[in-house]
């Protein structure tokens, strides 16, 4: 470096350092601190916001979770409904929801998964194919009460199976079948190439790429939105009220062709009633029924949990 | 008989014409692999090298929209014939890929995975093809005692090797690898090299690499790919030291490329 140029360096390390403390000085300034009070108040509006969801939700637990508790006995879950509070139970309801998720299930996945495979693997990448997976992914956002008219015209009437376990099965299956084509669909799309091309390159036929490579490890995808979107079939009332789950049942269903009645009805129905006793067994009902949907998404979060360490 | 002529022909490839759609990736590409050879595929990316490396065993099927003219000999067999079974001719020509691809399976069910797609359900059997197929690789003193760890647990080199020893698992008669060691380090590579030296005496090799020195290391035969043509192809040594095509030189020589 010849000693011109460490000079005219020398120069403007001087200047830089002299506007640097100009800047200082600036910075303590009305406008620095305005904005140090904007960054706080975000910070504060952003959790207020938060405390609102829980606070409501812890609002409404102690609630329900203080009027309910003292009819959570025995009693409660081998009594059918009743027009005395004190022999009023959930029997009927709670395996009426059972049964529906015994028959939705297992339709769902299947149907779901089947679809999704299809569209992801088999299908040609064209415009139609687009089509198709643009309305199911508008399905997933159709109301639900939509859906119970098609179960009432389809189902109920359409092929007579009546107000029955089945035809509301049916119909549940219908309303949740595109949210799990679309979480099944993800899934298996996220699948690295790479490893399909393996299996490809080893001579496997692309049903045992399917099985043995794309569905074990798009599983754990699958069953998170599978089981989430059962949890919403358990707490829909809408759709089942028009396929006439609203009937009062004195018996639990012993076969997919009978009447049934579901918990969300149930707990509706004495929210209906004038004394508060049954207003008491409706939040006992709702205790029931957020326990089981909190047992859902616990299993959801189990089996991803477990999957992925496999296969991490 | 010259030794020349004792020199069997694995592939024999004529006017060979692909096309992605309307754009044509290779153009009338006519070469001959022999057995027992490793033969290096290079050229800039977009050449065409892999897409050649890829018609060796239809997995440019996968890809809508290809088309394919010409025809492709494997032992005398035209492997794009109507009634020829794409899987039975992909266990014959196996390959191994850019970057290392295991299953999210053990080590063994991986290197397995080949033979029990094929139906070979023996444990016992199973057992010595998984042993006799991590020794080819030069992988199985290092994982012999963790059979059942995840492979994706393996360092990027021994994923490869992994990789090599899935693809022998199946008997293959020609392994096709696409730059097989673009991913790994410098140790890992060598390691690689030194098993394709090894593996050329009972597998017929074609590697598509980027890597001009690993080529005029590795391959007996290189073949230079330039916009889809075969440019030239012949003895390794040759190529390198006396290529007859001013393209050939100006590529290898780093002039472009």
């Amino acid at each position: 470096m010849s000693t011109d140029e460490a000079v005219i360096r020398q120069a403007s390390k001087n200047r830089v350092s002299a506007n640097h403390q100009d800047w200082a000085k600036k910075e303590r300034t009305v406008r620095v601190l305005y904005r140090r009070f904007k960054n706080k108040l975000a910070h504060g509006v952003f959790l207020l916001a938060t405390l609102v969801g829980v606070a409501v939700l812890a609002v409404l637990i102690t609630d329900i979770v203080q009027t309910g508790w003292k009819w959570l006995s025995a009693d409660f879950f081998n009594n059918f409904a009743s027009r005395l509070p004190e022999r009023s139970g959930i029997k009927a309801a709670f395996w009426g929801s059972l049964w529906m998720l015994g028959v939705t299930a297992p339709l769902t996945f299947i149907l779901g998964v089947a679809t999704a495979l299809y569209m992801e693997e088999y299908a040609p990448k064209n415009g139609f194919t687009r089509f198709i997976q643009l309305n199911i992914s508008n399905l997933a956002g159709v109301p639900s009460i939509v859906f119970g008219i098609l179960g009432l015209t389809l189902f109920v009437r359409g092929m007579a199976l009546g107000k029955s376990v089945l035809a509301g099965s049916l119909t549940m299956t219908l309303l949740i079948l595109p949210v799990v084509i679309v979480a099944a669909r993800e899934a298996i799309a996220g699948v690295p190439n790479s490893l399909r091309q393996a299996s490809y390159a080893m001579g496997a036929t692309k049903w045992q790429t399917i099985q043995k490579v794309v569905l074990p490890y798009s599983m754990p995808g699958i069953l998170t939105g599978t089981i989430l979107a059962l949890s919403r079939a358990v707490g829909e009332t809408a759709p089942l009220i028009m396929v006439g789950a609203v009937t009062f049942i004195a018996f639990t269903p012993g076969y997919v062709l009978d009447p049934f009645t579901v918990m969300p009805i149930q707990i509706y129905r004495w929210i209906s009633e004038p004394q508060t006793a049954f207003h008491e067994l409706a939040a006992a009902g709702i205790i029931v029924l957020l326990a089981m949907l909190l047992t859902m998404n616990a299993l959801a979060v189990f089996l991803r949990n477990k999957f992925q360490r496999r296969d991490g | 008989m010259s030794e020349a002529v004792m020199t069997k022909q694995a592939i024999e490839v004529k006017n060979l014409n692909l096309y992605y759609g309307e754009k044509q990736a290779l153009k009338e590409i006519s070469m001959d692999v022999d057995e027992n050879t490793v033969t290096a595929l290079i050229g800039p990316s977009g050449c065409g090298k892999s897409t050649f490396l890829r018609t060796l065993n239809r997995m440019n099927d996968l890809i809508p929209g290809v088309r394919i003219e010409g025809e492709i000999q494997l032992h005398g067999e035209n492997i794009y014939s109507k009634n020829i079974d794409v899987e039975v001719l992909r266990k014959r020509v196996g390959m191994v890929f850019q970057a290392p691809n295991p299953f999210p399976k053990s080590i063994y069910d991986n290197v397995a995975y080949g033979p029990r797609i094929h139906g070979i359900k023996s444990k016992k059997v199973l057992d010595e093809i998984v042993e006799k197929s991590l020794r080819g690789a030069a992988l199985w003193d290092e994982v012999k005692d963790r059979l059942k760890d995840r492979a994706t647990g393996l360092s990027g080199g021994q994923q490869q090797r992994l990789c090599i020893a899935r693809a022998l698992a199946v008997e293959p008669e020609i392994v096709l690898m696409d730059e097989p060691t673009s991913a790994l380090d410098p140790i890992s590579t060598s390691k690689i090299e030194e098993l394709v030296q090894e593996l050329k005496k009972k597998y017929t090799i074609v590697i598509v690499t980027h890597n001009m020195q690993q080529a005029a290391r590795i391959s007996d035969k290189t073949a230079f790919f330039l916009n889809g043509e075969l440019i030239e192809y012949d003895d390794t040594k040759t190529l390198f030291s006396n290529p007859k095509n001013q393209k050939t030189e100006d590529y290898i020589t780093g002039r472009f490329g």
